[in-house]
């Protein structure tokens, strides 16, 4: 035998596996994309705006993207608290920082399935410029955020999933983690969303990143902590 | 023992406690612009200096105690944590109450160190909740830990981003003592230094009030009987120390 299965293929396997449940119960991007238009017209009501732009825009996109994915945190690893999960994963020989590789994967897919609809809908919806020609800038933004809310999304779902009060516990966790990627976030895509258009702030991209890679670093530190028991 | 050179910490911290009272009101000038009210900054800067370092202490200890696996570790981080959040509030009053002076408001949005504070409040707040919602012991504090290490890290970084987004309205001529006039400098690194002794003492008084009341368990099950059940564990965000291990290891040294 040649011991310890290789990671990635562990992460493979643990994406396909989220990828079958995901298909079978449809269970979270249905509803974090129902969310999210739903906040949108909430957004259209509260704020009173037919027409965003600008840092209004961006912090409607923002915020309500934000929330979206906190649906999805709550939800990462209730199936493996409930049905075993865990307990297949720590009996199998692979290494542990492997589920935290494989549910930030998986989280990550999510997150982009639901701004594939979401983001064109807030641009039909609710958004007065156009976003064709700042698409670019606009897709980086979002793939940075995105993998900083995996990362932070995956340790405090894991944190929070097997306590009793789970549900109340992953917002209010998750919520300050995130302030800083929703700080650099909304900065970054202001100038997209205005009109007119301006450049990227690429500081902000920077901060993302930087935000985004220390996290990594935490999270891989600490995630088999979880694990034990 | 953990009570041991309490007394003696406790005086030192009130006696350099009425040290800085009286350097602060009577020896330090007044500010030129703010007046009387400036005085509040050798209240609030120090309380958050320590606070802070609180923080980063609790996760510290933290990663001790996940390395150590050694409980004490877990109740130290507890305890820096607990005060440090009663200091913090005290932070955020006493902020609020100079923005409002010299600013005018009860809160400002562009004052970066405010924000950042307030948000690691709100991190730092569900550390109870976290606790209190794991019910075995072990995996409760090695879950407090997991959190107190991230969001030990989530203190620095936070200033940092909430930093940078916030354009400087504000000359910040209070931000560094490099610029204070000798007299405010000293009043201001004396009332730090109270301020982190007072933190010192009510964390020992804290760590002594538990390892007591886990000894009084101990010596109160032994005259029960060893074989008498051990007292089932309330629910509690609060660790406590495992009092048998620690009598069973004292038993060979001679009388308790």
């Amino acid at each position: 035998m040649s011991g310890r299965p290789r990671t990635l293929a562990v992460v493979a396997a643990l994406l396909r596996k989220e990828a079958r449940v995901e298909l079978r119960t449809f269970e979270s991007i249905p509803a974090m994309t129902l969310f999210s238009v739903s906040t949108y017209v909430l957004f259209h009501f509260g704020l009173q705006e037919d027409t965003l732009e600008g840092n209004l825009a961006s912090g409607v996109l923002w915020v309500t993207l934000l929330f979206a994915a906190v649906l999805g945190i709550n939800r990462l690893f209730v199936a493996d608290d409930e049905q075993g999960g865990f307990d297949a994963f720590l009996l199998s020989p692979a290494d542990r920082s492997a589920l935290l590789f494989g549910k930030a994967a998986a989280l990550l897919a999510y997150l982009v399935v639901v701004e594939i609809v979401t983001v064109p809908a807030f641009a039909l919806l609710l958004l007065g410029v156009g976003i064709g020609q700042t698409m670019p800038g606009l897709l980086a933004v979002l793939v940075l955020a995105d993998i900083g809310v995996a990362v932070i999304g995956t340790l405090v779902g894991a944190l929070a999933v097997r306590t009793r009060a789970r549900d109340l516990l992953g917002p209010l966790l998750s919520l300050p983690l995130l302030v800083p990627i929703v700080i650099a976030a909304a900065k970054a895509s202001t100038p997209l969303l205005a009109s007119p258009v301006a450049a990227l702030p690429a500081r902000w991209l920077v901060t993302l990143a930087l935000y985004d890679l220390v996290f990594a670093v935490i999270a891989y530190a600490l995630f088999d902590y979880l694990l034990e028991d | 023992m953990y009570g041991r050179r309490l007394r003696g910490l406790a005086l030192t911290t009130a006696a350099l406690l009425t040290l800085t009272l009286v350097l602060v009101f009577f020896w330090a000038p007044n500010d030129a612009t703010l007046g009387f009210l400036q005085k509040i900054f050798y209240v609030h800067v120090p309380l958050a200096i320590v606070t802070l370092c609180g923080f980063i202490a609790g996760g510290l200890m933290a990663i001790q105690h996940l390395r150590t696996r050694d409980a004490r570790w877990d109740v130290r981080s507890y305890v820096a944590i607990h005060i440090s959040l009663v200091f913090g509030i005290g932070v955020l009053v006493t902020g609020s109450i100079w923005a409002k002076g010299a600013w005018g408001h009860w809160w400002v949005w562009d004052e970066p160190t405010l924000v950042s504070f307030l948000l690691i409040m709100l991190l730092y707040a569900t550390y109870q909740p976290l606790r209190f919602a794991i019910e075995d012991p072990e995996r409760q504090s090695r879950y407090a830990s997991v959190f107190a290490i991230t969001a030990g890290a989530f203190v620095p970084m936070n200033f940092i981003a909430v930093r940078l987004s916030t354009a400087y309205l504000h000359p910040r001529v209070l931000g560094s003592t490099s610029n204070l006039p000798g007299p405010m400098a000293l009043t201001f690194l004396v009332s730090l230094l109270a301020l982190a002794l007072l933190f010192a003492t009510l964390c020992k008084y804290e760590l002594t009030a538990k390892h007591t009341r886990a000894q009084l368990r101990a010596l109160r099950r032994r005259l029960d009987g060893e074989t008498a059940p051990a007292p089932a564990r309330t629910r509690s965000a609060a660790p406590s120390l495992q009092p048998v291990a620690r009598m069973s290891a004292r038993a060979g040294g001679g009388p308790a």
